[in-house]
């Protein structure tokens, strides 16, 4: 069972939602797929870490076998190449390493040349593994550290809690592509509620099931209490505002270590998605 | 030698944007003629300041001028030795004959990519 936390916003909860889901399972697996920021581990501190590196093909020419045909270059569909003095030039940034300009190559002058964009992290958090997806600074695609990172989720059959980044962009796409159910964590306020509507579209689109999870609850915040409504979307728990609950998180503890009646209420939440173990 | 500028849907109003004008005008010195080409870039999904480079380098251009350009656009031309100049004011014609005139400072600020990155 794979449980996707998202939110359109930043700073929702997605992550003390996932975080707290994983800790009250106990037996499950934790996936940061918030890349360029994952902060799951803060949390969780995992133990006996062990690092694999994600690189991404880049092409190469081989100037002694290119005949500057220029094949490659009107081939590129991402146009991250470009023909300068009769040679092809790459653009690192915008390839999308698909590996057509090699294909294309009348002279096998394209090679493809591996580079390190990021890493995977795996350790554990008592009984929980965590697993945490970490792109390296100034890359423009946190997309194959993601897919690399959600290799750890198959054949488990133990609950996989995937932290997903913010937004509803193709890093977002891509982290609840496989997902079983998908835990959209709202925060009642205007802007919140605004990004809240933008992945709900977008799960409703890949046919995803969804809950809701309202964080910072002070009261009904009726344009969402209204939406959930009329789109049949269950809120599953509402998390309230309150300072107790932001002392804990602001001191990197877990909300279901701390306080015993959080860790049944996340077990609840984790049994209404359909991940609760018999 | 051609001079290449990045124009508006007035065609004798320079565009704003380099890689995503919608169209370019090519000025020929030597005829004095001016040819209003449409950009393939402007419409393209990503790699649009890449793609309009392209272009400037496959209409043999030697120079641009323009209001703005991005670093992936900056990097492309220069490599091709293509000078970069930056415009005063809108107007087309009075650029080029600024240009002509050698009035025109060069461009050496260059933008970070507004997007085109997946």
């Amino acid at each position: 069972m794979k449980i996707a936390v998202l939110s359109g916003k930043g700073g929702a909860g997605k992550t003390l939602t996932a975080v707290n889901l994983a800790a009250a399972a106990g037996q499950a697996v934790y996936i940061d797929c918030d890349v360029e920021e994952p902060n799951g581990r803060l949390f969780l501190k995992p133990q006996d870490v062990s690092a694999t590196e994600v690189t991404t093909a880049l092409p190469e020419f081989d100037p002694e076998k290119c005949t500057g045909c220029r094949t490659c270059v009107d081939f590129c569909r991402f146009h991250a190449l470009v023909y300068i003095k009769d040679k092809p030039k790459v653009f690192a940034e915008v390839c999308h390493s698909c590996g057509g300009c090699s294909l294309v190559c009348p002279d096998q002058a394209v090679t493809e040349r591996e580079k390190v964009i990021g890493r995977v992290e795996t350790g554990h958090h008592g009984e929980t593994r965590v697993v945490t997806g970490i792109l390296n600074l100034g890359e423009a695609s946190g997309v194959p550290v993601i897919q690399e990172a959600l290799k750890e989720a198959e054949g488990q059959n133990v609950p996989v809690l995937i932290d997903c980044p913010p937004g509803s962009a193709c890093p977002v796409v891509e982290s609840i592509s496989d997902a079983d159910f998908c835990i959209l964590v709202a925060e009642p306020t205007a802007f919140g509620f605004h990004n809240f509507c933008m992945v709900h579209e977008l799960a409703a689109l890949l046919g995803k099931p969804c809950g809701v999870v309202i964080n910072k609850w002070e009261g009904l915040y009726e344009p969402l209490e209204e939406y959930c409504k009329e789109k049949k979307l269950p809120i599953l728990l509402r998390i309230p505002y309150e300072e107790r609950i932001a002392e804990i998180v602001s001191s990197g503890k877990i909300l279901v270590e701390e306080v015993p009646e959080y860790r049944k209420i996340f077990q609840e939440l984790l049994k209404k998605t359909g991940g609760g173990q018999a | 030698m051609r001079v290449i500028l990045p124009v508006d849907e007035e065609k004798d109003v320079i565009c704003v944007t380099f890689g995503r004008a919608p169209y370019f005008a090519v000025h020929d010195t030597e005829t004095g003629t001016t040819e209003i080409k449409n950009n393939p870039a402007s419409q393209v999904q990503g790699g649009a300041g890449l793609k309009a480079a392209q272009f400037v380098l496959d209409c043999q251009a030697e120079a641009l001028i323009t209001p703005r350009c991005g670093t992936n656009s900056a990097e492309v031309l220069q490599a091709a030795d293509v000078k970069i100049y930056k415009s005063e004011g809108m107007g087309v014609s009075q650029n080029i004959e600024a240009f002509k005139e050698g009035k025109l400072s060069v461009l050496t600020h260059f933008h970070g990519g507004y997007q085109g990155i997946r």
